[in-house]
């Protein structure tokens, strides 16, 4: 009976992630057709995805049950992640071939 | 030996498994890292073009196909839960079920993925030209999406032989939700392809 229940209360959790991921999705889509400069278009996709991301990774994959598990995950994640960002600013040197180029 | 304790069932002294989880998934959760990884560098090399490519071409002109398969993906993250849940409860007719509804959904995004290829590359779009700018833009788009097609296709493929040996006896409910994570993991790549791959690149 208890399982039964905890199957429910769980269906119920997953139902109101899910659709608040779609949710986040259609917003996204929305500010697609948004006549926002690309930096700032850019900034919103991102948050937007990040955050259906995280809701993803703590309730879908059960992240936010294992608190060890979880900071382990995302520290290592956002590392990697941001140990990447170091090439961004030859990819405008490449665009307007300032200062860096002379 | 402090971290060390004996695990019924087990001859000798073994240390804990981290973080509380199975080995296995450990290992599952590793390998996302690892393939989170692969995946940014690839945005981060997209990005990297488009931001020092003048001529970017912005070919998109409508989101239906792309929102349609969206919401396939994510939907089919919420029947995998569903599976998970009914293996967990020792229900494994209706775990299978939705394990065969997962299925299906990855086949349909496959199909709209494939359907959504040729329609490009019979607007003339091809790995190194298009009629819209820049070559790299068919290279960039075709490698990241071929990339996550081929996830989607392994999950297809995984789901169906783990579903089926767990209704053989084989496996058990914690290799369904070892194979859930596989399979949440590329909807929550997803989540990031689209953004920048399809709705910043379209036409105005």
């Amino acid at each position: 009976m208890a399982m039964a229940e905890a199957q429910k209360s769980n269906s119920r959790k997953y139902v109101v992630v899910y659709f608040c991921i779609l949710g986040i999705a259609a917003l996204q889509f929305v500010f697609a057709y948004s006549h926002a400069s690309a930096s700032e278009m850019l900034i919103r996709m991102l948050v937007l995805a990040a955050i259906e991301a995280l809701l993803a990774m703590l309730y879908f994959m059960h992240l936010e049950e294992n608190r060890g598990l979880k900071w382990f995950v995302l520290i290592f994640t956002a590392a990697a992640v941001f140990g990447m960002q170091y090439g961004w600013t030859d990819s405008f040197r490449l665009l307007s071939g300032a200062p860096w180029a002379k | 030996m402090s971290h060390a304790q004996t695990i019924p069932g087990a001859t000798g002294v073994m240390e804990k498994p981290a973080f509380s989880v199975p080995a296995k998934k450990l290992a599952m959760w590793l390998f996302i890292i690892a393939d989170s990884a692969t995946f940014a560098a690839c945005l981060v090399a997209y990005g990297f073009l488009r931001n020092a490519t003048p001529n970017w071409p912005r070919p998109f002109h409508s989101i239906t196909n792309v929102a349609i398969m969206t919401f396939v993906l994510v939907t089919s993250s919420l029947t995998m839960l569903f599976a998970m849940d009914a293996a967990k409860a020792g229900d494994k007719a209706k775990a299978f079920r939705w394990i065969l509804i997962t299925a299906g959904a990855g086949v349909l995004f496959a199909g709209l993925h494939v359907r959504e290829w040729l329609a490009l590359i019979d607007e003339g779009m091809t790995l190194f030209k298009n009629p819209w700018g820049t070559g790299l833009f068919g290279s960039a788009f075709f490698s990241i999406t071929g990339l996550h097609l081929l996830h989607v296709t392994g999950g297809v493929v995984a789901l169906v032989v783990v579903g089926a040996r767990y209704m053989g006896g084989r496996y058990n409910a914690d290799d369904i939700e070892i194979t859930g994570l596989y399979w949440h993991f590329v909807d929550l790549v997803w989540m990031f392809v689209v953004p920048l791959v399809y709705l910043l690149n379209l036409a105005h």
